[in-house]
């Protein structure tokens, strides 16, 4: 980046660049046809060009690049979870999310800017207490803070909301947000470059399955015979696992988000109460997000409800009483497909070529990179799992292996 | 806010109920294989669709049957348990496993 500024600062000329080339016809036949354009199925397909030189590979998309649940989420990035499986994994992530702006000479607006988890309990105490340690263990920061530390960190905090003052805070300094489209964005322009095709407005129909293995997808826009798949379509993985006659512990519920009108900034981590179920974070343009846990029912729509937004706001304005007067300016919904223990299930499948980046719940979109590694070196081995994402795999339910991180999870992404 | 029919109490906010999970029938835990019983458990249809699935109103802690469609949000029926279970499932520990 400095070096091009110089170059092209000098120069009266710019070169136009193309981001995605234009559309083609389909091809026949793929090495890999990765399932879902989202930032997932994107960093795959970059990672399977750039480590493994698989580069005849397509991404089909049945709408827009990045136009799903990469659209949906609060972009929250951290790693402080539970379980050492947990956190291994999701410190790994964080660790290429520093490096993604210079990887793709495009800015991600990669924000580290530390998340705040607070206690109200003495039980979330001693759960931080464990969690902070297992972060530090695995290379992570996170450390106990005190009500005096939180006061200096977000002066605007209310520390006694209600009937459940502020005991202590979690406070993860490798705690980041990014701009969520830019990563699928970066991941297409830099995967096309190296020779993968995306193809959107591209919807997969139904799957061939022959003797086990997986041999063609058929789509919207013709049969198109695979090498192998992968299927990356957090939202929707419970209806594609059914073409694939895979039976799955995914539940789908929505989760409602919104954003207030911009204020001159006053909040600089990322604040969240698991015991209020809500997190706080304030945008680079100034506006609060606002997000709590899925929805109480499951439901495959990101429809709104005004029961949902009352409970979390009245929450939101025990912590920050001055925001009572903050306007709406949007509200949204994610669908997440949430497994019993709060962790992905990814990894191989019942039908041999077909694997699985699945699960994803409230937590896919701080795992994108490193899932797009890990399922790089999945596909590219042909099948050896890498140790990294073996604890998610499918078959885990079934042998009650189960990688808990519910308390890790709710409500504080 | 969503109005949903109780059975036993007539419409009610939807606030009021509790979502129960997907209705299943039980394998026998006696008879049954390890991965029947983990199909039983942790595995679930999540239809994008009609589907059928238990619920609690709250303040009565009274079980029901729902018929909800998950694309639309629409609750199409709700209905009483006897409709399904019309004779007694014994709960019965399995006579060897009781010391």
């Amino acid at each position: 980046m400095p070096f091009n500024l110089l170059k092209y600062g000098l120069s009266s000329e710019y070169p136009a660049e193309v981001d995605l080339p234009p559309p083609t016809e389909l091809k026949s036949s793929y090495d890999v046809v990765i399932i879902g354009g989202g930032g997932h199925g994107l960093a795959i397909a970059y990672y399977l060009a750039k480590y493994h030189g698989i580069t005849n590979v397509a991404v089909l998309e049945k709408s827009y690049l990045g136009g799903g649940n990469t659209a949906r989420n609060t972009a929250v990035i951290r790693s402080n979870y539970l379980t050492s499986e947990g956190v291994r994994f999701y410190i790994e992530s964080v660790r290429l999310f520093q490096e993604l702006s210079n990887e793709f000479d495009f800015n991600i607006m990669y924000s580290e800017r530390g998340q705040l988890t607070l206690a109200h309990t003495d039980a979330t105490v001693r759960a931080f207490r464990q969690r902070a340690e297992v972060n530090k263990h695995f290379g992570g920061r996170t450390e106990m803070i005190d009500r005096q530390q939180i006061r200096e960190l977000v002066p605007t905090l209310n520390l006694d909301p209600g009937h459940i003052p502020v005991l202590a805070g979690l406070w993860h300094i490798d705690g980041a947000t990014a701009r969520h489209d830019a990563v699928a964005w970066g991941y297409a322009k830099q995967a096309a470059k190296r020779g993968v095709e995306i193809h959107q407005l591209t919807e997969v129909q139904d799957l061939v399955i022959e003797n086990g293995r997986i041999t063609a997808v058929k789509t919207n826009r013709g049969t198109v015979k695979c090498g192998c798949a992968v299927q990356a379509i957090a939202g929707a993985s419970s209806l594609m696992l059914k073409k694939a006659g895979i039976r799955a512990p995914i539940h789908t519920y929505p989760l409602q988000a919104m954003v207030t009108q911009p204020f001159k900034p006053f909040l600089d981590p990322l604040v969240s109460s698991s015991a209020l179920h809500c997190y706080v974070q304030q945008t680079s343009r100034g506006e609060i997000v606002f997000g709590g846990g899925s929805d109480p029912y499951p439901l495959y729509n990101t429809r709104s409800t005004l029961d949902l937004k009352e409970s979390l706001l009245a929450h939101a304005i025990e912590m920050f009483p001055f925001m009572a007067n903050a306007r709406l300016m949007r509200q949204w919904a994610g669908i997440t497909d949430m497994t019993p223990d709060y962790s992905p299930i990814m990894g191989l499948s019942p039908v041999k070529n077909y694997y699985l980046d699945a699960g994803w719940g409230t937590w896919g979109f701080k795992s994108t990179p490193i899932c797009g590694k890990t399922m790089a070196e999945l596909v590219a081995s042909g099948g050896r799992v890498p140790e990294l994402i073996k604890p998610f795999a499918l078959e885990r339910f079934s042998t009650f292996q189960q990688v808990n991180e519910m308390g890790a999870t709710a409500a504080s992404h | 806010m969503k109005i949903m029919n109780c059975p036993l109490n007539g419409p009610r906010n939807i606030s009021e109920f509790t979502y129960g999970g997907e209705f299943k029938v039980m394998p026998d835990p006696a008879t049954c294989s390890d991965a029947e019983w983990a199909d039983y458990v942790f595995n679930s249809d999540n239809e994008a669709g009609v589907v059928r699935e238990w619920w609690m109103h709250n303040a009565s802690s009274y079980w029901f049957l729902a018929e909800r469609h998950t694309v639309t949000d629409q609750i199409i029926r709700t209905f009483d348990a006897k409709e399904v279970f019309n004779q007694r499932v014994e709960f019965k520990a399995h006579e060897e496993g009781v010391a």
